[in-house]
């Protein structure tokens, strides 16, 4: 969600960019949600003894850090102050695909590429499948498992028990809704998506200037959020080389049913999001919604001041009021490549600068990120927060709650930057154009297809 | 015949040397590889070795499973049969064929009005039309990105409250035109500035004398403004198709405001960036770049041999 924090122009800047302006997904998936290494197995890499690493730790040593998260020296402190002997040099060598193209060429090059490394979830299986990240069990991440919300360490393990990054922040995805809106047009909070389907209906009838919700036509993370609400598994890897793609399954086809219509019906907008024209629409009252993750609310409190104090948080609508889910859009992680010379310090440092609570806790007062640690979800400082754009709700409590509702097994495939030009030059034109988006599913479907076997994968669907 | 021989080598001698002789002539002769030496250097390393580069890069095939592989010519034999390619190409021809003329009409009619002197201001005016190049054209696609918005932009807030329908400038049937509008904006100084320039040589004789046999402002133009500007249009031409086909900033920038309208193949060079970084194929965007660079020269040398032709026609 850090790249929640780009400015309107840097996230204009880059076309992948979006992804980036908007933060990632993440997923909770299971074991196999990253590819394999290319060491091809065998027994789960050994524990480096303790002495080792108090050695590493005592000698003077310089990490290069690359991040794009702001004032992280801060956190980086606390580190110094208990192992001084480490220095780290922070560097923000972009934000999202700006950051990943240099992190890729320096990989690739064999040289420049940093020690540790901020990736968000969604592109860890990228660096996975090309060998680039260290696995952290030897060095005693597999321990920190408890310490973090159970989907998240999913989405940071292998499946022989590899841990390639340490959570750092998500994106448990909920609603954020204008009640002065709703209460004018007596509209009740939809809880299931039925009801929400009627009340876009209802209110842009009432208001014709006034849309429920905004599904932007390019933001591809927000949909693989909905899709990890549905219980949709668009990927599925076994092995190194195998892909299951099933973009157009059937809850996915409820998905691009439901949104089709509501598009083509016109009684939602379809604009891109974190544009200038989006931003006024927020602040105008032009939509009565943001359906949005948990690092939404700090986000909104900045970029629509106009409208404080008439915002509320409740969780998604939902497909089945028994079973609530939800699914997860943004967060990141941190981090250790595989040349790094240093992967001692490097690993211990990407341990603590997540795990370590009062380090964990600086993440969610100074940057405001969404934690990925059960226990500050439980922090009754954090989730006792009462903001007065929200006219005093809980809302972290709200999102705190969500979290819990997110299923593990979503995965991500090898090659997300694809899957998200190729979904918002299908799905996301049809939605802007009010054409038939269950059938822009299948055109999604055969351009990932044709994409992943020209990539050397064992396709099936 | 002896007599001739001695002539023609007395002749010869006279004339310079016909076979090198010893001495100062040999060194002059072996300066000039020297003073070009560093221009050779810098033309090898920065231009001739990346473009030997992906030509080489071109013949093979990076795969994220199974690694790389020779390939010969299959990634231009994709190329050619590549319907997103082919669109792209097309659609940079087609800006090419409407946004040019129009560029280079209002450049040289702002370059003819400063050259004739009856302007006042003149310049404030001539900043004034240069000042948009000096502007990065990442400024300008916001710039006007806000200005061609749909809810919030002054065009469609204006038309809004003058009750007209709104014009949709992002819009699939009017966003080659708005970039072409962008694009003009942009570059429509620069040229003026070339062209203004190519005026300030002529020599004030020939309007005196022109003067004198009773020409007017208007024939004067014509007839010898006009001819004068003729290398400086093949210039002003040259860059514009280098230009039009290399578009990739603006719609880049829009793209960011309008992503159901401009595709990542909206034109061929962000086909070839999208390739690189968003697909990971690196070798079949070398591909892509080396054959739009064939396309724009074989387009340059088509408008300069139409431009020649006509000239001696």
């Amino acid at each position: 969600m850090s790249r929640f924090l780009a400015t309107p122009s840097s996230a204009a800047l880059s076309r992948r960019g979006f992804l980036a302006a908007t933060g990632a997904l993440t997923l909770a998936t299971t074991l196999s949600a990253c590819g394999g290494d290319d060491t091809g197995g065998g027994a789960p890499a050994k524990r480096v003894s303790q002495a080792d690493i108090d050695k590493a730790m005592k000698t003077p040593t310089e990490l290069t850090f690359w991040t794009w998260v702001p004032n992280i020296d801060k956190e980086v402190a606390l580190f110094r102050q208990k192992y001084p002997a480490i220095k780290i040099k922070v560097v923000n060598a972009g934000q999202g695909v700006a950051h990943y193209t240099k992190l890729r060429t320096a990989l690739k090059a064999g040289s420049g590429a940093p020690d540790a490394v901020q990736i968000e979830y969604q592109a860890i299986p990228t660096f996975t499948i090309t060998g680039s990240l260290l696995d952290l069990s030897p060095y005693g991440a597999t321990a920190l498992k408890n310490k973090f919300v159970d989907w998240t360490w999913g989405q940071v393990s292998g499946p022989k028990g590899e841990v390639w990054a340490i959570p750092q922040d998500t994106g448990p995805m909920g609603m954020l809704y204008r009640k002065d809106i709703f209460d004018q047009h007596k509209i009740d909070v939809p809880e299931t998506w039925d009801e929400f389907a009627a009340a876009a209906r209802k209110l842009h009838k009432a208001d014709p200037d006034v849309y429920l919700t905004n599904l932007a036509a390019n933001e591809a993370a927000a949909w693989h959020g909905l899709l990890w609400q549905a219980g949709a598994r668009p990927y599925v890897t076994s092995g190194k080389s195998n892909i299951a793609i099933d973009v157009d399954a059937p809850a996915s086809r409820m998905l691009g049913q439901f949104w089709g219509d509501l598009a083509k019906e016109g009684v939602i907008g379809t604009e891109p999001d974190f544009a200038d024209s989006w931003y006024a629409a927020l602040n105008k009252g032009k939509y009565a919604t943001w359906i949005t993750a948990a690092w939404g609310p700090a986000f909104l409190s900045g970029s629509a001041k106009a409208t404080s104090g008439h915002w509320r948080a409740a969780p998604l609508p939902q497909w089945d009021s028994a079973n609530p889910s939800s699914g997860n859009w943004g967060g990141s992680t941190t981090a250790v490549t595989k040349d790094s010379k240093n992967p001692i310090a490097a690993a211990l440092f990407a341990q603590f600068l997540n795990s370590d609570p009062a380090s964990a806790k600086m993440f969610a007062t100074e940057q405001f990120f969404f934690p990925a640690t059960k226990a500050l979800l439980t922090d009754a400082e954090f989730v006792g927060s009462a903001p007065s754009f929200y006219g005093g709700q809980k809302v972290n409590q709200v999102f705190a709650d969500v979290s819990s509702t997110l299923n593990s097994r979503f995965q991500w495939p090898p090659f997300l930057d694809q899957a998200a030009t190729d979904w918002t030059e299908t799905v996301g034109k049809s939605l802007a154009d009010r054409t038939d988006t269950v059938r822009a599913l299948g055109a999604w479907q055969s351009r990932l297809t044709a994409y992943a076997k020209t990539q050397g994968f064992t396709v099936t669907t | 015949m002896t007599a001739t021989t001695a002539a023609s080598a007395k002749g010869r001698r006279r004339d310079g040397p016909a076979r090198p002789r010893r001495g100062g002539t040999r060194r002059r002769r072996s300066a000039g590889p020297l003073f070009v030496a560093p221009f050779m250097v810098l033309f090898l390393l920065l231009f001739l070795a990346p473009l030997g580069y992906a030509a080489y890069l071109s013949l093979f095939q990076e795969r994220l499973i199974g690694g790389t592989a020779f390939v010969g010519f299959d990634n231009y034999v994709r190329a050619l049969k590549d319907p997103q390619l082919l669109h792209g190409v097309g659609r940079v021809a087609l800006f090419f064929a409407i946004q040019v003329p129009v560029m280079l009409v209002l450049a040289l009619l702002f370059a003819l009005a400063l050259d004739s002197g009856l302007l006042r201001l003149a310049r404030v005016i001539r900043l004034g039309i240069f000042i948009p190049y000096a502007v990065p054209s990442v400024v300008a696609a916001l710039m006007w990105g806000y200005l061609y918005g749909r809810d919030f932009g002054p065009f469609a807030q204006m038309s809004r409250n003058l009750d007209l329908p709104v014009p949709d400038f992002l819009s699939d049937g009017w966003m080659l035109g708005s970039l072409a509008n962008i694009v003009t904006w942009e570059f429509v100084g620069y040229n003026m500035i070339i062209l203004y320039a190519a005026l300030r040589t002529v020599p004030q004789e020939l309007y005196e004398a022109a003067g004198m046999d009773g020409a007017g402002a208007w024939r004067i133009a014509w007839s010898i403004k006009l001819p004068a500007l003729r290398s400086a249009l093949q210039l002003t031409l040259l860059f514009s198709v280098i230009g039009s086909f290399q578009l990739f900033n603006e719609p880049n920038l829009l793209m960011k405001i309008a992503p159901d309208v401009i595709s990542s193949s909206y034109t061929a060079n962000l086909y070839a960036y999208s390739l690189a970084f968003t697909g990971n194929q690196v070798n079949y965007a070398a591909t892509v770049s080396f054959l739009l660079g064939l396309v724009i020269v074989i387009a340059s040398y088509a408008v300069l041999l139409t431009a020649n032709r006509r000239r001696t026609a």
